[in-house]
């Protein structure tokens, strides 16, 4: 078809017009374009870079180091570890089992313990790390980060741990820490954000739980920035967080040490305070537990083997066990007499083996009784009747009252788990608590420490310094916190008649160095060292009628835990007090076999700073003794070695 | 117009043609291209290997393919847009086929080295072919009935096919660019008012027959639709593309993040972001002053386009021009619309900067045409 030159400028004209219109409509699309990128780029891009910011960029706290625990010379009671673990990726990994396999190659894992991390990854979403093996070694760590290329999804991670390098030894005054439970931060008020990173540990028990905000110190935080599922793809910035505070006590590493061994596997608690600063050099439980495994997470078989144990390794005997004190109350008892003004020094009893009152027959342990007995005597030779005779004419409110003076029933501050308080009865308690009148024969089992009367082993330590020095002594177990001594206090002067005072220490002296003194067999023979003590057996049920017919009253016929409790408490060097020492074996039968020779086994360390030499034992006793420290497996800690200044 | 009717000496010949390229627009085309490279090896992560090496090679492939055109005389394409037109049909019947017995969406005929997509030749065959028809058609005959029936079957059929594939997208491409084709031939404006209320009207059928038997799109199509139209009731589910889009734009600001900073593309936060979404990147390293620089290159394209057609005398060659623009301009429009929320999200790359081996090669080949226009247009 041919078109004339007039069709062709026509058609020309009409692609013009429409060519153009063409034109205005799309420049109109495109201003709409513009004008919609200046609202958003411009008008609202502090909107936006909000949201944006609020996408990519995400706050990671970084745990703080845990604060140091040290002993009284520096040694670490409680550190910190390097914790290699590895943690696997679901969604990096791909095939996860087959990366598991390869896995197995380079560290030990049980067919239970894959079946178990499988259902675990399954569990979790595809881009949360789950923890495949904790605690690894250098080697096996180091041989994973090599073969990283053949592991996709595997991550080397190492992070800070609790340890506890002298194992078992401070167990149960430190405790332990562990992960952060829903019931832990339930407890909490407004909870510290640190404590929901998964792989933090809180104080859990003893010092550890008492003094965590010290411990824990501050949180340090990492800005990252993540990707659309979270992963992290840089560090954009980074605080560190602050160690928590170094905190020294004032236990000694060494003399716990040979505490706890001493001890060994008996059922028992030993406390050693210094009578001047009130500073506990030693508080020892026994048995005693692992606190790593807890750390690491024990495993059910460990666990049900020390709740099943029956002497009870997971209580603190030292604070938290109460025991009737025995004979080692009879000091409160004397003191009450004498501060009364009752009795003095001189006044005598007589102790046929027994007395009646009320109609009801009270026995000294001695059947054949101690004859006339004064004050000095009456604690030489623990005589019971003696006692029975001063309660009567004392009363009870007198004795309660002195026993609270010197530190029984009530409760001590500190940083321990579950301190108890122990009781000191009198009438008042009674009605309170049982609703019932005072008899006459609750004084007489009160005086000789049996009864209602309740001390823990740390408190029996504290009468004894009080006893030894006079003063109002209160315990002290933290030294100093981030290099900061704690104050030692002045302690008030308990108001007692010196020379009263002298009476009760005078016949703990002659427990000991007396002719007839009960533990006179433990005594110490260096005269520097001089070793005042009382000894106690306090029984744990009631010798009935028909047992004492047939005679069955030995102890060692009974089965174990109807045994009597083998008490001591003691001080040294007698003429300046140093050291008290209280020492519980429960069920261990008397006081004076049994608790006498180790409270004074405990004591002598303290005293030498180490084991003392044999010549401060009596002669007979040394190859024993001798014999006795060739079976201790000790571990004397090296104190750490401190720059000597020369002037 | 025939090639008798060229004034032969007044039309350059040989290698004097190079000098008569529309050599503006070929710069313009290289910018735009250049964008692309940066913005691919931005959301790489600095890896060019990934996407920007390969679309340069297509780039410079193309380039070549584009001036080799250029040299062919207007008068060819003319005469074989018929048969470009069936051989496109034809390929689309071969993807619907081959898509029908694989699965799912099929969208590219694999031809062993290369995956060709039908669909991106068709619009440029579609052009052709309706230049060519109404440089055909007398003058007076445009809007008669009957003429305007024949070129929309010639829209239609290949829109049903794509349709099937199926690729919303793209027919709704095809029947603007066949619109626009129409609309610069001078076809009535009573046609175009009655289509647009026809529009109105299936929008409104469409949107009814949600959840009955005869359901005219496929669910995710419905879910598209709505999440446009209220993007933030599921910002991490349908809605996740689009919320997503608008924070990486809204966030660049005047001059953006800088190159490769942008956090929301660089984090993976951004869906396609080296194809459909990649405007998206440019946004947000570059800010207002990015996005507003590579528009206007756009709108320069146009400009240049339509003052070649309008100059030309060739009326083929002018309708071809333009409708080629119009594709262009559809692609970009279309793109950017729906990245800043201004359209549903449908699958239409940004041209030349979205990464796409098909779809650039073509582009540049469209432009080939264009520039043969310009060469040998009657002097």
């Amino acid at each position: 078809m041919r078109k004339s030159e007039r069709d062709v400028q026509d058609s020309t004209r009409s692609i013009t017009r429409r060519g153009l219109m063409l034109g205005g409509i799309q420049a109109a699309v495109i201003a709409t374009l513009g004008w919609r990128l200046k609202t958003m780029q411009l008008d609202r891009a502090d909107e936006f870079r909000m949201l944006s910011d609020g996408n990519s960029i995400k706050m990671r706290l970084l745990p703080p180091a845990r604060g140091l625990i040290h002993d009284r010379n520096g040694v670490i009671l409680a550190g910190n570890e390097q914790n290699y673990r590895v943690t696997i990726t679901r969604e990096e990994a791909g095939d996860v089992s087959a990366v598991v396999a390869r896995l197995r190659h380079l560290i030990p894992m049980t067919d239970t313990s894959v079946a178990a991390l499988m259902a675990e990854i399954g569990r979790r979403s595809a881009i949360t790390p789950v923890s495949v093996a904790d605690r690894l070694t250098w080697d096996q760590f180091a041989s994973i980060a090599v073969n990283a290329p053949a592991l996709p999804g595997v991550t080397p991670e190492s992070g800070l741990s609790r340890s506890y390098p002298r194992g078992g030894d401070f167990a149960h005054v430190l405790g332990y820490v562990g992960p952060v439970s829903d019931y832990d931060l339930s407890r909490i008020e407004n909870p510290d954000p640190v404590l929901m990173l998964p792989e933090f540990q809180l104080g859990k028990v003893g010092v550890e739980a008492k003094l965590e905000s010290d411990l824990r110190g501050k949180a340090g935080a990492r800005r990252v920035e993540v990707n659309s599922a979270g992963r992290e793809m840089r560090e954009l910035s980074r605080v560190e967080g602050q160690q928590g505070a170094t905190v020294q006590m004032t236990l000694d590493a060494g003399l716990q040490n040979f505490a706890r061994h001493r001890l060994g596997e008996e059922s028992a608690a030993a406390v050693v305070m210094d009578v001047n600063t009130g500073d506990i050099l030693t508080i020892a439980s026994s048995p005693v537990f692992d606190p790593n495994k807890f750390v690491r997470g024990i495993s059910s078989a460990d666990y049900t083997a020390l709740m099943n144990h029956d002497h009870r390794p997971l209580a603190d005997k030292t604070v938290q066990g109460l025991y009737p004190p025995g004979s080692t109350f009879k000091m409160v008892t004397l003191l009450a007499g004498l501060e009364s003004g009752i009795i003095n020094a001189g006044t005598r009893f007589y102790c046929p083996g027994h007395i009646t009152v009320a109609g009801r027959r009270f026995h000294c342990w001695s059947r054949g009784g101690h004859g006339s007995v004064e004050a000095l005597q009456s604690l030489e030779r623990s005589c019971d009747v003696y006692y029975y005779e001063l309660a009567q004419r004392v009363g009870i409110d007198r004795i309660a009252d002195m026993a609270r003076r010197l530190g029984i029933g009530v409760r001590h501050d500190l940083p321990m788990s579950a301190v108890a308080e122990g009781i000191a009865p009198d009438r008042a308690w009674k009605r309170a608590r049982y609703d019932q009148d005072w008899q006459v024969g609750d004084s007489i089992n009160a005086s000789i420490g049996q009864g209602f009367v309740l001390a823990s082993p740390l408190q029996l330590a504290i009468m004894t310094a009080r006893v030894a020095t006079g003063k109002a002594v209160e315990p002290r177990l933290v030294r100093a916190i981030d290099g900061v001594a704690q104050p030692v206090p002045e302690w008030p002067d308990l108001g007692l008649d010196p020379a009263h005072l002298r009476v009760a220490r005078a016949g703990m002296d002659a427990v000991m160095n007396g002719s007839r003194g009960t533990a006179a067999r433990s005594r110490v023979v260096a005269p520097e060292w001089r070793m005042a003590g009382k000894t106690g057996t306090s029984q744990v049920r009631n010798i009935t009628a028909a047992e004492r017919a047939r005679g069955v009253i030995r102890n060692d016929q009974l089965p174990w835990n109807r045994r009597d409790h083998a008490l001591f408490v003691c001080y040294a060097p007698y003429e300046a007090p140093r050291y008290a020492v209280s020492l519980v074996v429960e069920h261990g039968g008397g006081g004076s076999a049994v608790a006498a020779p180790i409270a004074r086994d405990i004591l002598l360390f303290a005293l030498a700073g180490g084991l003392p030499p044999l010549d401060a034992y009596p002669s007979g006793q040394r190859g024993e003794i001798e014999e006795m420290r060739a079976k201790l497996r000790l571990d004397t800690p090296e104190p750490p070695k401190l720059a000597r200044v020369r002037a | 117009m025939t090639y008798l009717d060229y004034k032969v000496a007044h039309t350059p010949a040989g290698w004097r043609k190079i000098l008569y390229l529309n050599w503006p627009l070929v710069f313009l085309l290289a910018a735009v291209s250049s964008v692309g490279f940066l913005m691919l090896y931005s959301v790489s992560g600095g890896r060019p290997e990934v996407w920007a090496e390969p679309q340069v090679e297509r780039f410079a492939v193309g380039m070549v393919a584009m001036i080799a055109l250029a040299f062919v005389p207007i008068w060819f394409w003319r005469s074989i847009s018929i048969v470009t037109y069936l051989v496109c049909c034809g390929l689309l019947l071969a993807v619907d086929l081959v898509g029908h017995i694989g699965m799912g969406a099929q969208r590219w005929l694999d031809l062993g080295p290369v995956k060709l997509q039908p669909s991106e030749l068709m619009k440029i065959a579609l052009v052709l072919i309706l230049a060519a028809y109404y440089d055909w058609l007398d003058k007076e005959r445009t809007s008669r009935p009957f003429w305007v029936l024949l070129p929309l079957v010639l829209i239609l059929l290949p829109t049903a096919l794509v349709l099937q594939q199926p690729d919303l997208g793209t027919s709704l491409m095809l029947v603007a660019g066949g619109g626009i084709m129409m609309f610069a031939a001078g076809v009535s404006l009573w046609y175009f008012s009655a289509v647009f209320g026809a529009a109105a009207g299936l929008v409104f059928a469409v949107l009814e027959s949600r959840g009955t038997d005869w359901q005219l799109l496929r669910d995710y199509q419905f879910r598209r639709i709505d999440t446009f139209l209220n993007p933030g009731t599921d910002p991490l589910g349908a809605g996740y593309n689009i919320t997503q889009a608008q924070i990486a734009l809204g966030s660049g600001g005047w001059s953006g993040r800088g190159f490769m900073q942008g956090t929301q593309s660089r984090l993976n936060f951004l869906p396609e972001k080296h194809t459909d979404f990649i405007f998206t990147t440019l946004a947000e390293e570059f800010g207002f002053i990015g996005a507003m620089s590579l528009l206007s290159l756009y709108t320069l394209v146009l400009a240049f386009c339509l003052y070649s057609a309008l100059t030309n005398r060739d009326r083929f060659a002018s309708l071809l021009t333009i409708g080629v623009a119009g594709t262009f301009f559809l692609y970009f429009a279309v793109n950017m619309s729906m990245v800043m929320g201004l359209m549903p999200v449908v699958g239409v790359p940004l041209p030349l900067v979205s990464y796409g081996g098909t779809q650039l090669m073509i582009l540049l080949m469209a432009f080939g045409i264009v520039q043969s226009a310009h060469v040998n247009r009657p002097r």
